[in-house]
């Protein structure tokens, strides 16, 4: 579950503007992708959920139904409903239903914080809408969508270790 | 033994089938179902969509309308039984007598299954349903013995089935009143154990601190397994001691006594779970499907103990009431 070294070093020196550029570009196309999203998270989709990965540079808050993403440096406090934090790709794996959040709850990976009403409906949603990131954020390459899709997959296997899980 | 599993959205159902479910119990998204959470179950079109899919699969859909009608509104509870009959669900999964009754009045042909929440202890309590309402299947509470079971299951005119797998609740199940003293929902009313707007997480120093409404539930040092806000599992002070007054954060695990539910004459084996995400229904599925592969002769494979104990509550597991060691 740990980040490689290497990724984070890579990480480090992105200006957050860059980031948040990406991650909102990443963020709208999921949304485009998954509306389905909306009908779980139901009046939680107007909350603003903070995510703060334990192991990278950077923290993101993210509202859904203004389809707005907010990143910061650690520590700069995140206007949120809830906060979730937890290893960066515990979290990728529980955007993709691909980890069970009460488990990670449970074995304290995942810690949660505010609005539990919106972190359920949001795990419920997410859980549900069977996101995949390399195949949902393909089409931002355009020309390249195969290759950014093979890379994203690499990078998942990478990452869990050799299973096609994030975890 | 049939395999019954659960689902708390659509994709989860799918899971649950693709795992190895002989039936997917499920809820529709309002009060009358026991696991009433913010994004989970069913809506109308999201049922017919998976009686299809799991028919197809030779799969049955039961439909848990399982909390306990609210006096003046009865009409949400009726309502599912309507839409669960038409729109093909293969039984409905119930506690209330006056539901029971509607079901047994306006849809014979419709199976019904008695709840664990009507907490049905004993043959004679049984067979009074199965007498009045046509009830063809009980689903035991989890205050049993093995032989216990064995002698309800014996004894009684309709099928059997018992949780081998999940949450555990503390020994008063569709009586608990713990949830609505401190917040005043429960599971029997409202379909919400602690519900989420009435728990609130804090850290304090290294420890986490959980609550729920006016209480203070537990403090969890730092790397200490945690369980689930409920008042059931808090760990408080009586006595000069501090420790679980009611019951351990731990799960339900009895894979080791499958060979004896079968001689028992238990008809279905139930995972508890539905408001648990996609990975623990497609993992605790497959695990125990595997195992249930080791009866009947077929050949013996040994199921991942270590990895149902790591989706467990608390991280740990217990027989319960199946090998009850007190009185």
């Amino acid at each position: 579950m740990k980040l490689p070294r290497t990724i984070l070093q890579l990480l480090k020196p992105i200006p957050v503007p860059v980031a948040q550029a990406i991650a909102a570009a990443a963020l709208g196309a999921i949304l485009r992708k998954h509306p389905k999203l909306f009908d779980r998270l139901g009046e939680h989709a107007a909350k603003t959920f903070a995510f703060a990965p334990t192991d990278i540079p950077f923290a993101f808050a993210v509202s859904p139904r203004r389809g707005t993403m907010t990143v910061a440096r650690p520590g700069r406090i995140l206007r949120a409903d809830a906060t979730i934090s937890g290893p960066l790709v515990l979290l990728l794996a529980l955007a993709e239903g691909r980890s069970d959040g009460d488990a990670e709850f449970f074995a304290r990976e995942l810690s949660i914080d505010g609005d539990m009403e919106a972190v359920l409906a949001l795990r419920n949603a997410l859980d549900d809408c069977g996101i995949d990131l390399p195949r949902d954020l393909a089409p931002s390459g355009g020309p390249f969508r195969r290759p950014v899709e093979t890379s994203l997959q690499a990078l998942r296997t990478l990452l869990s270790g050799g299973n096609r899980k994030w975890s | 033994m049939e395999l019954i599993c659960p689902a708390g959205t659509p994709a989860s159902f799918r899971d649950a089938i693709d795992a190895g479910a002989d039936a997917v119990y499920c809820g529709f998204r309002d009060e009358t179902n026991a696991r009433n959470f913010p994004g989970l179950n069913f809506s109308r079109d999201e049922l017919a969509e998976a009686v299809s899919y799991a028919g197809g699969r030779g799969v049955k859909t039961l439909v848990a309308i399982n909390t306990f009608m609210r006096a003046g509104n009865e009409q949400l509870w009726t309502r599912a039984i309507d839409d669960a009959a038409e729109l093909g669900a293969d039984a409905v999964i119930l506690a209330d007598l006056g539901l029971l009754a509607y079901a047994a009045e306006r849809y014979p042909q419709l199976r019904r299954h008695l709840s664990v929440q009507a907490g049905a202890a004993n043959a004679d309590h049984i067979d009074f349903l199965v007498e009045t309402f046509g009830i063809r299947r009980a689903v035991l509470p989890r205050v049993l013995t093995v032989a216990e079971v064995a002698t309800i299951s014996k004894r009684v005119k309709c099928e059997t089935e018992v949780f081998v797998f999940g949450g555990l609740c503390v020994m008063e199940e569709g009586r608990c009143s713990l949830s609505s003293y401190a917040t005043g929902k429960s599971p029997n009313m409202h379909g919400v154990c602690s519900p989420a707007s009435h728990v609130r997480y804090r850290r304090d120093g290294t420890e986490m601190v959980s609550g729920l409404g006016e209480f203070t539930i537990n403090r969890f040092p730092e790397s200490e397994p945690a369980g689930y806000p409920t008042l059931c599992k808090g760990r408080f002070v009586a006595g000069g001691q501090s420790g679980y007054i009611f019951e351990d954060p731990a799960s339900l695990d009895v894979l080791s006594q499958l060979h004896a539910l079968e001689a028992a004459g238990v008809t279905a084996l139930k995972i508890e779970g539905r408001q648990r995400g996609r990975a623990y229904i497609s993992q605790v599925v497959t695990e125990i499907r595997k195992a249930l592969g080791t009866l009947g002769g077929a050949p013996r494979t040994v199921t991942d103990g270590n990895a149902l104990r790591k989706l467990s509550e608390g991280q740990r597991t217990t027989e319960g009431s199946y090998d009850k060691r007190w009185r």
